[in-house]
């Protein structure tokens, strides 16, 4: 397997404040990894440091090409996805508009009808909701909308910032297996950053754990689940 | 921990920048030596130019009012030439017609417009950024043209307007007319500024300051935004219209058109340039609205608006918080200076 | 009766004034979330380049549609020079910009073409409409064209993808950038578009109250309180504000006894006034819901 994404020696601020302090880790293609971590221990922040969101130093590659210096926008147009916390959505637009805007900067257009038609097919509620302003959507919708708004990019990386913060338990259980489905089925890559720890092991192949801007431990998704002492420390369940 | 990442970037440019609070003032051997500078100054120059300072000192609490209101409340105002205009009036009228003393007619001018203020301040409440400023805007347009309605012009003149006798010093002081209005403005000035910094000193002022960076943070934490939002109104106003009753009687002339938009527009500017919030650079904002345009204009007289217009571009990129800025940098110089 | 009719039928002729220049004003404000002072005297400055290259004996049209591609060039250059670096400047900042780039296109355009009147021509003609003393040709086709105007500008954002991407940037430019979109060209662009309109405005203004360096001071004020009226947000909006403001302004005129000319001004603002004290996002605005 070839590493797709590869960040080395990672450091972020926030004005004065570091909130990175040198974050390694790499993501092979195809696999779903899942960063994980207390409140505050920088997984947001990694996904805004990928994206050029946030002031940050430490090479970043993807497909062997550096990131650093990109804009966000041009970033994007590599195929990198950004689910961000708060999901994104336009909420003023409706949601079929949203889905555009997710394929916005593909040139393809003929395509583009195709893949809504497919998102649709995935999320069913999207189609009956199509001419609805997607503000008016529930949190779950939302965040459905968010995931295939992502996917409308035909990504080659999706960066989802945890998607299961403010849904129900059986919503989230519903989304990650959606979530696992892109993973195995269309051949993208994903980076998860969760708080619901357990169930991102779940599914995930790859884990690292944060703390306060550090990876602190790392390795298979399934030895660290079965781990107590990890998960005692760390993961809190 | 996102969450306040996210309102950090989804936050747009606030009004205002804040300044720090202790920078709100100046420091004391920079008080003095302006103080004594401004104490001497009419010594050696000429009337004329005595003249233009006192202009200036008016004008400089004309700028300061309404740093008061969107320095220290974050409101925004486009028509403080108004409350400017009704101060004036209000002294021409009352020196004219009423053969009141002129120094009365200023705390009369000062009550009248903080009423007037406060009275605009309740509706403007319900108004905010751009609405605000047009509201205010649309005061300043309707001004003048009050001013010239027949009902009231047995008192105002009208489009004529009044005449204003200039004071002579009293108990016989051997100085200029010109001379003793500047010292009696430099008194006036001295107060107001006082007052106001210690104004922003007090409770008010921190409850003003704290609804200007975050209204909504500041009414949960307990501050009536009605009362100090119409409040500020009132006080800016108010020195506004001691600034309007002096400029008349130094100008020794009110009319309608001498307080249109424009005036308001150029208060605006000197506040942008001499640093909002900065109250000293109130000073330094009227300096600019006082002397640029003449000499943009002895620049070229066509392209003076031009001239005006690129020295502002200039302001902004080069010294974006005003003087204030431009002070804090001569400061640090002269600390550097002192320690080497 | 008649006289009420008449006096609507002029306030709508007016009224199309107010409302090409709102259009303009709510074009930028999306974009940007800034009133531009200087809107009108970039009208202004676009509506001389029109009248030098009728000069240069260019035809009506080809000047028309040659001065609507300078002033979006226009529009977009003054955006990348001077107010780009100003994006995350305070309010304050970007007003007093615009106060001094109004200053600058009023004097050169001052000393470029001096301050005496100046004749536009006007391609609908200004004989009287159907009969009518109060409405001309030109008033007829001015408000033809913004009409126009308005309906191609819905079709632009509702159908086109670049309408859509520039929606999606004023809208949210965070999660904007997230889908790909450079959000800072699409600043750029409104600009340009503002300009472009700004300057249909002046142009079909200009046969009205002729053409001189200030022509714009009084219009863009009553372009403020239609866009304001109509909510800011809403091209619909505004174009329906500027036919009420003009008719509102006639009929005040008209009935109220002691309101000359120069009372017309103020009553109408503070009328606007009135309205957003009310209904603060205006007729067809759409609320802001802020975060702390």
């Amino acid at each position: 397997m070839s590493v797709l994404l590869s960040v080395h020696d990672l450091r972020a601020y926030y004005g004065q404040v570091q909130a990175l302090h040198g974050l390694s880790f790499d993501l092979n293609e195809g696999s779903m990894t899942t960063l994980l971590g207390a409140n505050g221990a920088g997984k947001t922040t990694t996904l805004r440091a990928i994206c050029n969101m946030v002031r940050s130093t430490g090479p970043i590659q993807f497909e062997g090409k550096p990131l650093n210096g990109k804009s966000t926008e041009n970033i994007v147009r590599l195929g990198i996805a950004h689910v961000p916390q708060g999901r994104g959505t336009f909420t003023t637009l409706t949601v079929e508009e949203n889905l555009q805007l997710g394929a916005i900067s593909r040139k393809d257009t003929k395509a583009i009808t195709d893949d809504i038609e497919r998102m649709y097919a995935h999320f069913p509620v999207l189609k009956q909701r199509h001419t609805q302003q997607a503000g008016t959507l529930s949190g779950g919708e939302q965040q459905m909308l968010a995931v295939a708004r992502a996917l409308m990019l035909r990504p080659r990386l999706m960066l989802l910032d945890e998607p299961s913060f403010g849904l129900a338990p059986l919503i989230v259980r519903d989304l990650f297996n959606i979530l696992g489905k892109i993973n195995r089925e269309d051949k993208v890559s994903i980076l998860v950053v969760e708080q619901n720890a357990q169930l991102a092991l779940e599914i995930a192949d790859k884990a690292y754990v944060i703390e306060t801007g550090r990876i602190v431990m790392s390795g298979n998704a399934k030895e660290i689940a079965n781990d107590e002492s990890v998960r005692k420390s760390y993961l809190g369940y | 921990m996102s969450t306040i990442q996210e309102s950090a970037a989804e936050t747009q440019a606030a009004t205002v920048d804040a300044p720090p609070k202790k920078a709100m003032g100046l420091g004391r051997t920079a008080s003095w030596v302006m103080l004594i500078i401004l104490l001497i100054l009419p010594l050696f120059v000429r009337n004329f130019v005595i003249f233009q300072v006192t202009m200036l000192l008016i004008y400089g609490i004309a700028v300061l009012a309404l740093n008061i209101l969107t320095g220290g409340s974050g409101q925004f105002s486009l028509g403080q030439s108004a409350f400017y205009a009704i101060g004036a009036y209000t002294a021409a009228i009352l020196i004219e017609h009423g053969n009141v003393n002129y120094v009365l007619t200023l705390p009369a001018a000062g009550i009248i417009c903080f009423i007037v203020g406060f009275l605009f301040g309740l509706p403007a409440l319900r108004l905010s950024g751009i609405y605000l400023a047009l509201a205010t805007f649309a005061l300043a347009v309707a001004m003048p043209q009050l001013l010239k309605l027949g009902v009231i012009e047995h008192w105002t003149g009208g489009v004529q307007g009044l005449v204003v006798t200039k004071p002579d010093a009293p108990f016989g002081l051997p100085m200029s007319q010109d001379m003793w209005l500047y010292y009696f403005t430099l008194v006036v000035s001295i107060a107001i500024y006082i007052a106001s910094v210690n104004l922003l000193k007090s409770r008010s002022g921190r409850a003003m300051m704290a609804i200007r960076d975050n209204e909504i943070a500041a009414s949960a934490m307990g501050v009536d935004l009605s009362i100090y939002k119409t409040l500020a109104f009132g006080v800016s106003a108010g020195i506004t219209g001691v600034a309007g009753a002096l400029g008349a009687i130094a100008v020794q002339f009110v009319a309608p058109d001498s307080y249109t938009f424009q005036l308001a527009i150029a208060l605006f500017l000197g506040m942008v340039v001499g640093g909002v919030g900065w109250l000293p650079g109130s000073l330094v904002g009227a300096a600019f609205i006082v002397f640029v345009p003449n000499i943009a204009e002895e620049i070229s007289k066509g392209l003076s608006g031009a001239f005006f217009g690129v020295l502002l571009f200039a302001v902004i990129y080069l010294v974006p918080h005003g003087a204030r800025q431009a002070a804090i940098f001569a400061e640090n110089l002269f600390n550097k200076l002192r320690r080497s | 009766m008649e006289l009420f009719i008449n006096q609507v039928l002029a306030g709508i002729a007016t009224g199309a004034i107010y409302a090409c220049m709102a259009l303009a004003i709510v074009m930028i404000f999306q974009a940007i979330d800034h009133l531009n002072f200087a809107q009108g005297e970039m009208a202004m400055f676009a509506t001389f380049i029109a009248w030098q290259l009728m000069q240069w004996g260019v035809p009506y049209w080809w000047a028309f549609l040659l001065t609507l591609i300078i002033s979006f060039a226009g529009g977009v250059i003054i955006e990348r020079l001077l107010f780009k670096p100003l994006a995350k400047a305070p309010v304050l900042t970007n007003v007093a910009g615009f106060i001094a780039l109004f200053a600058i296109v009023n004097s050169v355009a001052g000393l470029i073409w001096d301050f005496t009147i100046k004749q536009f021509p006007t391609p609908f003609g200004s004989s009287p409409f159907l009969g009518s003393q109060l409405i001309s040709t030109h008033q007829v086709g001015m408000i033809g064209v913004t009409l126009g105007l308005l309906i191609a500008l819905f079709v632009f954002f509702r159908f086109t993808r670049i309408g859509l991407a520039m929606r999606a940037a004023a809208a949210m430019p965070e999660s904007a950038r997230l889908v790909g979109i450079n959000t800072g060209w699409m600043v750029a662009l409104g600009w340009g578009m503002a300009s472009a309109i700004g300057a249909i405005a002046g142009i079909l203004i200009a046969p009205v109250v002729f053409l001189e360096p200030n022509m714009m001071g009084g219009v863009l004020i009553y372009g403020f309180a239609a866009a304001v009226l109509g909510g800011l947000t809403s091209p619909l909006g505004a174009v329906l504000g500027g036919f009420l403001v003009g008719v509102f302004e006639n009929l005040v005129g008209t009935y109220v006894p002691g309101v000359g000319n120069e009372l017309k001004l103020p009553i109408a603002l503070a009328l606007i006034v009135i309205v957003l004290v009310v209904k603060p996002t205006g007729l067809m605005g759409h609320t802001v819901v802020k975060r702390v």
